[in-house]
């Protein structure tokens, strides 16, 4: 493979291992086990959610929504526990409410055919303002009595390996094996890569998007679950947050091409082990929060610049819905 | 002699029984208090605007729900006016309450400028302007609110102290760059350790007042430092992410985690009983409500012309350990405070 065919996701993976060789000679604590296990436990959540943006965004869509996914239903399960309701309970009422999320997001897109941008955007704000306005009392939800035990998923570990990587690990596999070895992974791909074509070969196009929704936020929810658990309360204002563009950059920044139908888990572990690295290698030095950006900033710049130097635009390769 | 009239005894005696014969005629009759008529008229439909930086959070709620306790009875309307985070919707909702003339306006700024001049013109409009917690450049009628760099202080000597004779190796986590609570707090720190120059800082990173950043990097410092001996946090909503990793990492009670907060017993009390906090200093929100409360109701009931006069009024810390925490009296509850 010459470095012609390197595609974003080798040049993001070079990146990657020229930041992580650097760290590892120039930072005494860098490369030990106890740091690497860190390094991936911070960025497991976003890992988790990179790849339910993943699902969709290989099936050509979007969802801005998935902060609200992640915020409000565990959110509402640390309400509903706070309130006297049982752990089983609150889980399933959130599990519902997750479902309901997700079907009225697809339904909106795949049979409205209203934009998955809009959607999704004004869904969010729908589920962030109901949970603001009826389901929570405060923005921060606490954790209480109710929930002991449970914060195992966010603060555990297998075998000396924290519960988030794990839950990250478990969450590559099956996405990975939906999307690569069942039908409605190739279905998805096909959607994305040409959907009236898939439409016309006889693929339930419809059913299969209102899916995607209701998959990436399930996903949310457990990822807003372990989140929850890690820190011992729900801040649901993350909502407001810069965390979206973060998942979006790291499903982009590994390769997954917003236009659909390309990339893999892959290139979400790829994204999110870059975002690791600069983060982990950062906080080390003590870099300033400002200088953090600077460096964030001009890393992406150089990754993005080198990706369209190599693989230049025309217009062949350019599909209509490039960002 | 010089007494030329009745003696002295038999004055007193005399005054005595006019005081008996006097006393039931009163006690008939009743005495008008000269001034709480006028203070009831003063009051009476008076509207309070109030302008926190988003509401749904303990600090906000907790003002709100204490200053109407304190003003409805009086016939006061309180009024919110919720920027959920939006500076720019903040300044809309001061420049409409300006044209509208409520008798006074409780406002908590989300940094030092951007509200300073619409105050001042609130002010010279007749309005009284209490700013809470959070001053900003305008010096207005009235400030209520916690001192920053005390907090940063205490928090920093409270840790320190814990230090002594282990790694003198701190780390700071701060709230947002932005944010003047944060930049007060960091020179309360700085304060400390110019006085200490045997303490090491080994992390000072921002956390934007959010948990999951704050445990992020507290977990990366804890593991590049075990031996760490202290943590100074800035806001206790933030440091239960500080204390998460602190735990994890198995170091409870060897890390001493100070930090600050508004005194709501779960955010505060319980975590200190806990050990997720060795030190929560809590700037007790019912208190300052009470504080802003009693200061409109001197402001409005003494007519002075809004910005003639200027005062503050800093709040008196309660620093939250394991010796109070589990006391009535320490730490408060929103919802009884919204009864």
């Amino acid at each position: 493979m010459g470095i012609k065919n390197l595609g974003q996701q080798g040049i993001v993976f070079a990146v990657f291992a020229a930041l992580f060789a650097i760290f590892a000679i120039a930072l005494p604590g860098f490369l030990t086990t106890a740091n690497m296990l860190t390094l991936l436990q911070n960025v497991a959540v976003l890992g988790i959610l990179g790849l339910a943006m993943a699902i969709v965004v290989i099936g050509r869509g979007i969802d801005i929504s998935l902060i609200a996914a992640l915020a409000v239903p565990p959110g509402l399960v640390l309400q509903m526990v706070q309130d006297g309701h049982s752990l089983p309970t609150s889980l399933a009422a959130a599990f519902a409410l997750t479902a309901a999320f997700g079907l009225v997001n697809g339904w909106l897109i795949a049979y409205a055919e209203v934009p998955s941008l809009f959607t999704t955007l004004a869904s969010g704000l729908f589920l962030a303002g109901l949970g603001q306005a009826a389901l929570f009392k405060l923005d921060v939800v606490q954790w209480s009595p109710g929930l002991d035990g449970f914060e195992k998923l966010g603060q555990g570990n297998v075998l000396g390996i924290p519960m988030p990587v794990v839950m990250f690990a478990l969450a590559c596999i099956v996405v990975a094996f939906l999307l690569r070895q069942t039908r409605l992974g190739a279905y998805i791909y096909a959607i994305g890569d040409n959907p009236n074509g898939a439409r016309v070969t006889g693929i339930p196009t419809r059913p299969i998007i209102v899916l995607q929704y209701v998959m990436a936020a399930l996903i949310g929810c457990a990822a807003g679950l372990i989140m929850a658990s890690s820190v011992n309360s729900m801040p649901t204002r993350i909502f407001n947050s810069t965390l979206i563009y973060d998942v979006i950059l790291v499903v982009v920044l590994g390769g997954i091409g917003l236009s659909g139908g390309r990339g893999g888990v892959v290139n979400v572990i790829i994204g999110t082990l870059l975002i690791g690295t600069m983060l982990n290698g950062m906080t080390i030095m003590d870099v300033s929060y400002s200088g953090q950006n600077l460096v964030k900033g001009v890393v992406l710049l150089i990754a993005v610049i080198t990706d369209s130097f190599l693989n230049p635009r025309n217009e062949e390769t350019a599909q209509q819905g490039d960002i | 002699m010089i007494f030329s009239g009745p003696t002295l005894k038999t004055t007193i005696f005399g005054l005595g029984l006019m005081t008996a014969a006097c006393a039931p005629a009163l006690a008939q009759k009743g005495l008008d208090e000269p001034f709480q008529a006028a203070f009831k008229e003063a009051l009476a439909g008076k509207t309070v605007a109030y302008i926190p930086v988003a509401m749904n959070f303990d600090l906000t709620e907790g003002w709100f729900a204490g200053v109407k306790k304190e003003l409805e009875p009086y016939g006061m309307k309180v009024v919110v006016r919720d920027p959920n985070w939006s500076t720019n919707a903040g300044a809309q909702a001061l420049t409409t309450l300006i044209s509208e003339k409520p008798a006074a306006i409780i406002v908590h700024n989300p940094d030092v400028q951007t509200y300073a001049k619409l105050m001042q013109r609130a002010e010279n409009e007749g309005i009284y302007i209490i700013q809470i917690n959070m001053g900003s450049v305008y010096r207005s009628s009235a400030f209520v609110g916690a001192n920053w760099i005390e907090i940063g202080e205490r928090d920093t000597e409270s840790v320190v102290k814990a230090c002594e004779g282990k790694s003198n190796k701190i780390a700071i986590v701060q709230g947002a760059l932005s944010a003047a609570a944060s930049a007060y707090t960091l020179k309360g720190v700085e304060n400390v350790l110019a006085k200490h120059p045997e303490i090491k800082v080994v992390s000072s990173q921002a956390a934007d007042w959010d948990a999951a950043k704050a445990k992020a990097i507290t977990q990366t410092v804890l593991k590049q430092n075990p031996d760490l001996c202290g943590i100074v946090g800035f806001w206790d909503g933030m440091d239960i992410g500080t204390a998460a990793a602190v735990k994890e990492a198995g170091l409870t009670g060897k890390v001493f985690v100070a930090t600050s907060g508004g005194g709501e017993r779960r955010g505060a009390c319980e975590l200190v009983k806990s050990g997720a906090f060795d030190l929560n200093l809590s700037y007790d929100v019912p208190t300052q409500a009470e504080q802003m409360a009693g200061m409109i109701k001197w402001l409005v009931s003494s007519g002075v012309k809004p910005g003639s006069v200027k005062g503050s009024m800093y709040t008196t810390l309660i620093p939250v350990t394991k010796d109070n925490a589990a006391s009535d009296t320490a730490c408060w509850n929103l919802s009884d405070l919204k009864k």
